[in-house]
């Protein structure tokens, strides 16, 4: 095992910094990292053992005890549990005689659920030791049985871990070309200040869903920390300065990233890279998904060819920029597309947003001006940097220019990569994707909003319908509870825990609404969950809990009738099932008289 | 000097103060339970949210700066922080009347000054250990509310004993020993680390009842006078 360790740690030169791809690789290897493999690492890093035992209790893809050989994850997104996943899950489970949850006794295979896969397009979907597997089928789920009882190393499962674009709808940047190195060309000829200008003239904004102008983003990191920006001009060009590109993308139901870097990896890197001329890096990371396991070679690849030819590396086209990306993946924490929470993970440790101030902006990875954006706003930046800002300003709307990549996904006949200009109305959309009785849209995912049937005329745009992406349609076979309960416990998952607020008050709204779901919910929790809900949004260290409570709060709003109509009309409800809590002292006791049992509420 | 205003009153600050900062300085107490002055703020117990020109922040970490308009001791803030003070009750087990702490404990006497009669919300019976290995120092995890202090202090110590592990709600302190036991862990009595817990969670073995309860700060004084360093009537 020491020697294996060595023979990482030496790949990663010995820093802490990679700490998650030492132990992904760990892992991988030996299907848990060990007391004793966490006490080497260690001490040969020189950084202390609650560290590493803080990281692999936090990331879900890391374990302190053995995981199966194969390690079978479900994904448990609402989109996959409406394609079946429960079913199939149970399946698979009976066959390879391996409860949900549990580690088969020979260690050959271990079953759980994981958070979306970003595959809700071609659902339902699984990880095996990290590959990707979608459209899950009974026929599919029992040749995966076969494979694993026959021990076929996963690599070889060629037939199954196929991954589709499903580009169903380009718009402006999916249909236009890019040929490798032009956009950086186009910014030296320009010059580094005026295409900066361009992209400001874009009105481009984040495409991570939060929208802060790209341009501004790009001009503070440059400018630096308030020391920095008072330093001789040859020391300030010389400050250490990072690109990092969020490709973390866990919103359930998004998946437009694993597109784009599937088939225009290219422009990503090359819209990275035209970020670090203007702003002065010469490190650039993209943060990439554990779950996109599959595209992390052929990253790998696209960055090589692209040093090969002189597009990365020393001397970028022979403008003097010296500039290199790494890939580093995640593994499996919602909250490290949180721009701070990504840094703190690139930095080896557990995904906490920072406080702010300062931003990353002017101290971020390793204290260092840091520009985070989204995996979209690079290929925008891009395109941006070659044919100007006003043909990207001139689609949108005011508020909110160019196009938006959307992921559609749900009750709806084409699911899959759409993309349009801001301000095109919602009711279009769900033409285009062929979705009819539709009872309502989630739009940015669990943490956007959700509309019902009555709002289609509303738009896209960060004037009205903000997103990332994610667009899950609902029909109306579909359960409201259903949906936002396992959007509830989704936060409750992924909650860091740093805050109070967040870490006890999205496990106290989990509670409050299963026991709503489950027909114990009175007036009076209703009314209770409202209050837990407000208090987590208001009082929360970050986006994740400021907005954990949206689909309780947004479906209150929308439908207070179905609410009502799942509550008992009396003011006071027990939270749990008084009768069958006796079971157990019936059982103890030898009795099943009348007497051992309890009316949860008495009769009048 | 530049001013900010918290709830109304105009309160001096210098460049680089947190709103923390300065309202202390000027006698103003915002509950806080995570947040000592002798170490780097860490804005995770939430209990010193204050209002900055209508938007919430920690005041424990946020720079006080020109134009801002706190509102700091209002109903709505001190009931959002009574009920964060009754997540931290129901998430541990926090059993006041049997705790060795109990009159010189910060979250009970927050608790007092917030006028918190009830936990209000169901308890998670969480299942916590007690390690009891060290001669002289016990740790109750039961009581530990990850407001990180510990681990803060140990790591000004140079020393690193304690570290926070794991995601969400099954958050936990560790210990960096090769048991995960005290015992093995380079921590000593005189550390800073065993005696800044502000609950029961980390305790110096033998002390517990040197004072009796009843005669302990919190049993005479609101933490709002003692936080401010007035401690009347002694």
């Amino acid at each position: 095992m020491e020697s294996f360790i060595d023979h990482t740690l030496k790949k990663y030169q010995h820093q802490s910094t990679p700490l998650l791809m030492i132990l992904r690789e760990v892992q991988a290897q030996y299907f848990h990292i060990s007391e004793q493999a966490a006490a080497y690492i260690a001490k040969q890093l020189d950084i202390p053992r609650t560290q590493i035992t803080a990281v692999v209790e936090f990331y879900s893809f890391l374990s302190a005890t053995p995981r199966g050989r194969y390690d079978i994850r479900f994904s448990d997104s609402i989109t996959d549990q409406m394609l079946g996943k429960h079913a199939l899950t149970d399946s698979l489970c009976q066959k390879l005689k391996t409860p949900l949850g549990t580690v088969r006794a020979d260690g050959l295979v271990s079953i759980d659920n994981t958070s979306c896969t970003g595959l809700c397009d071609q659902g339902p979907a699984a990880l095996v030791n990290g590959h990707a597997i979608g459209q899950l089928t009974p026929s599919r789920i029992d040749k995966i049985a076969e494979l694993i009882e026959q021990a076929i190393p996963v690599t070889q499962w060629a037939e199954l871990l196929t991954v589709n674009d499903n580009i169903q709808q380009a718009g402006l940047l999916l249909t236009s070309e890019l040929a490798h190195g032009d956009a950086l060309k186009a910014t030296w000829q320009r010059g580094l200040t005026e295409t900066l200008a361009e992209v400001e003239k874009a009105g481009l904004r984040g495409r991570g869903g939060a929208g802060y102008t790209t341009a501004w983003k790009w001009h503070l990191a440059y400018e630096g920390s308030e020391e920095d920006s008072f330093c001789d001009i040859a020391v300030h060009k010389q400050l250490q300065r990072y690109v990092v590109c969020n490709a973390d993308e866990g919103e359930p139901g998004t998946f437009k990233d694993r597109v784009l870097l599937n088939s225009h990896a290219h422009t990503v890197f090359e819209g990275m890279t035209v970020c670090a001329a203007i702003i002065g890096a010469q490190q650039g990371f993209i943060y990439l998904r554990g779950e996109y396991l599959h595209l992390y070679d052929q990253l790998l690849a696209v960055l090589a060819e692209r040093r090969a030819a002189g597009l990365l590396g020393d001397n970028i086209l022979g403008q003097g920029l010296n500039f290199d990306i790494d890939v580093r993946l995640g593994l499996g924490a919602y909250i490290c597309g949180e721009e701070s929470a990504l840094i703190e993970s690139l930095e080896g440790k557990m995904g906490i947003p920072r406080n702010r101030p300062p931003y990353p902006v002017t101290s971020g990875y390793l204290n260092k001006p840091t520009v985070v954006n989204n995996v979209e706003t690079f290929v925008a930046a891009a395109h941006i940097a070659l044919h100007g800002g006003e043909w990207f300003a001139a689609h949108g709307t005011e508020k909110s220019k160019g196009t938006k990549i959307l992921s559609i996904s749900g009750d709806c006949k084409k699911a899959g990569i759409y993309e349009y200009p801001f301000g095109t109305p919602i009711r279009q959309i769900l033409q285009d994707c062929g979705a009819d009785d539709v009872l309502g849209v989630q739009i940015g995912g669990p943490s956007g909003t959700f509309i019902s049937n009555k709002e289609f005329d509303r738009v896209l745009g960060f004037e009205d319908l903000a997103t990332g992406g994610s667009f899950i349609v609902f029909n109306n076979s579909r359960n409201i509870f259903d949906i936002v309960q396992n959007f509830t416990h989704f936060f409750a998952d992924e909650s860091c825990g740093f805050c109070t607020p967040c870490r006890v008050g999205t496990s106290l709204l989990k509670k409050q609404y299963d026991k709503i779901c489950t027909g114990h919910g009175s007036t009076g929790d209703v009314r209770e969950l409202k209050e837990i809900a407000t208090l987590i949004k208001a009082t929360s260290h970050c986006g994740l809990g400021q907005t954990a409570a949206q689909p309780i709060l947004t479906t209150l709003e929308r439908y207070p009738e179905l609410y009502d109509k799942k509550l008992k009309q009396i003011s006071f409800e027990p939270g749990f099932d008084l009768d069958g809590s006796l079971e157990i002292a019936r059982q103890l006791s030898g009795r099943n008289d009348s007497n051992a049992h309890l009316a949860q509420v008495e009769e009048q | 000097m530049s001013h900010i205003k918290i709830d109304g009153q105009s309160v001096p600050f210098e460049e680089g103060q947190t709103i923390m900062e300065a309202a202390t300085a000027a006698g103003i107490y915002i509950p806080h339970l995570c947040h000592n002055p002798e170490f780097t703020p860490h804005g995770s117990c939430k209990l010193c949210t204050v209002k900055i020109n209508g938007r919430n922040a920690t005041s424990c970490t946020f720079p006080a700066a020109l134009g801002q308009d706190i509102s700091n001791n209002t109903e709505e803030l001190n009931l959002e922080r009574k009920r964060i003070t009754q997540m931290l009750f129901v998430e541990g087990n926090h059993f006041c009347p049997s705790c060795e702490k109990s009159g010189n404990c910060q979250l009970q006497a927050v608790g007092y000054h917030l006028n918190m009669l009830d936990n209000h919300y169901p308890h998670f019976f969480a299942l916590r250990e007690v390690d009891a290995s060290h001669k002289n120092v016990l740790v109750d995890h039961n009581r530990c509310i990850f407001c990180n202090l510990c681990v803060r202090a140990s790591h000004a110590e140079g020393k690193e004993v304690f570290g926070i592990a794991g995601r969400g709600i099954n958050k936990h302190l560790v210990i960096n020993s090769e048991s995960g036991k005290l015992v093995d862990s380079d921590l000593t009595v005189d550390d800073r680390a065993a005696h800044i817990c502000p609950t029961g969670a980390i305790l110096v073995r033998g002390t517990a009842f040197k004072v009796p309860i009843g005669q302990r700060i919190y049993d005479h004084h609101d933490i709002e006078a003692v936080s401010l360093g007035e401690q009347h009537g002694e």
